[in-house]
């Protein structure tokens, strides 16, 4: 665990889903390579909702029934509507995000292998259109990130393999 | 499209000899390789979701040694070999004569690096050709990639094509040992071949089954 956080829970987020944290709680999700964790959190109220993003654009589905938390485009319009239910209002919202690396240096052109720049481009592209601050980032670079959010402090603590903990 | 539905047990017997196959073959090569006996295990074929993915390789914070490389051809699709650290390490000490070689110790010795790449290449090319032999389709492995990280954030790059469709991804898992390893109950690499969902049908008619 990353946080001190003695009476709270670490709520656990996993690939292509999200969910929202209240105080005492914190909340995490881990192993984020080409994937985006996006925080949109209300400084006032301390409730953040983290979402795992897989996928830039759901056009690019082919499913019948989306699964709305995988991709950029879709999750974060649901995000706000959780959020919302807990009471926050959409313009005190800001956002932090993390991820969106390129974990093996191909030189393919196939646009997969370029899926963790894209995924950062599409959340930027939405956060926009939203009007959310987009607050601090660590995205891109060839690392895996863990992160984890605190609504307490409006913190979150990534940390990567090989540089160790850091704060944003 | 098979993907969900018209999985019968016949499919997953096919896909099962092409693990076993494959692998087998790869785990020959790396015997070779390491002057070693190298044991596998019956391959598990599983239809799972992206988070127990994540639980193959004990979890997606877990830091392994990953291989990763893009099947392209008649059937496409992604393959890794995965490695825990401490395995790794084995290997490369008896491959390069380094008993201080080390894949936590930053700046990883770049003779290492280099041996583990070659380790891959030698393995996955194994592996895939013994299945085109198999299956008489035609594939071409990338250059294999090397990543030392997060398993979560290595094999999600392996479930970016299947997303488009599917929460669910079907696995060609074989698990590789070491004979005579301390702990013969511990797994210590594994084979993830992960088809794309496009090239089911492709292999299927290859093998005769449809």
């Amino acid at each position: 665990m990353m946080l001190n956080n003695s009476n709270g829970q670490v709520i656990k987020v996993g690939i292509a889903q999200m969910d929202v944290v209240k105080l005492p709680n914190t909340i995490r999700t881990s192993g984020l390579g080409s994937c985006v964790g996006v925080i949109l959190y209300d400084e006032s109220k301390k409730i953040a909702g983290l979402i795992h993003v897989m996928l830039p654009d759901s056009s690019l589905g082919r499913q019948e029934s989306i699964n709305v938390a995988k991709f950029a485009d879709t999750s974060v319009a649901a995000m706000i509507d959780l959020l919302k239910l807990e009471g926050v209002q959409k313009f005190k919202l800001k956002a932090k995000i993390a991820g969106g690396a390129q974990m093996f240096q191909f030189t393919s052109d196939k646009d997969s292998m370029r899926i963790g720049p894209r995924n950062v481009e599409a959340v930027k592209f939405e956060l926009k259109r939203h009007g959310i601050p987009l607050v601090a980032e660590d995205t891109g670079g060839n690392s895996g990130r863990t992160i984890e959010f605190s609504p307490a402090t409006s913190t979150l603590h990534i940390r990567t393999v090989n540089q160790g903990v850091s704060e944003i | 499209m098979i993907f969900n539905q018209k999985i019968t047990s016949l499919h997953l017997d096919v896909l099962k000899e092409i693990g076993n196959i494959g692998a087998a073959h790869a785990a020959t090569a790396l015997s070779n390789l390491l002057g070693k006996k190298i044991d596998m295990r019956v391959p598990k074929v599983e239809m799972v979701s992206f988070n127990d993915m994540m639980e193959l390789a004990g979890g997606s914070e877990n830091v392994v040694v990953g291989i990763y490389l893009r099947i392209e051809g008649d059937a496409e699709g992604s393959m890794f070999f995965i490695l825990p650290i401490e395995q790794a390490n084995r290997f490369i000490r008896r491959l390069i004569y380094d008993e201080s070689f080390d894949f936590k110790k930053q700046p990883v010795s770049e003779l290492g690096l280099s041996a583990m790449q070659e380790m891959g290449n030698i393995l996955s090319g194994s592996y895939l050709s013994a299945l085109s032999d198999f299956t008489n389709l035609k594939i071409y492995p990338t250059v294999p990639g090397l990543s030392v990280d997060m398993f979560g954030a290595i094999i999600s790059i392996g479930l970016i094509e299947l997303s488009h469709i599917s929460d669910n991804v079907i696995v060609i898992n074989t698990s590789i040992f070491e004979d005579g390893a301390e702990d013969q109950e511990t797994v210590k690499g594994h084979f993830f071949l992960l088809p794309d969902p496009d090239s089911f049908d492709a292999i299927f008619k290859a093998l005769g089954v449809s």
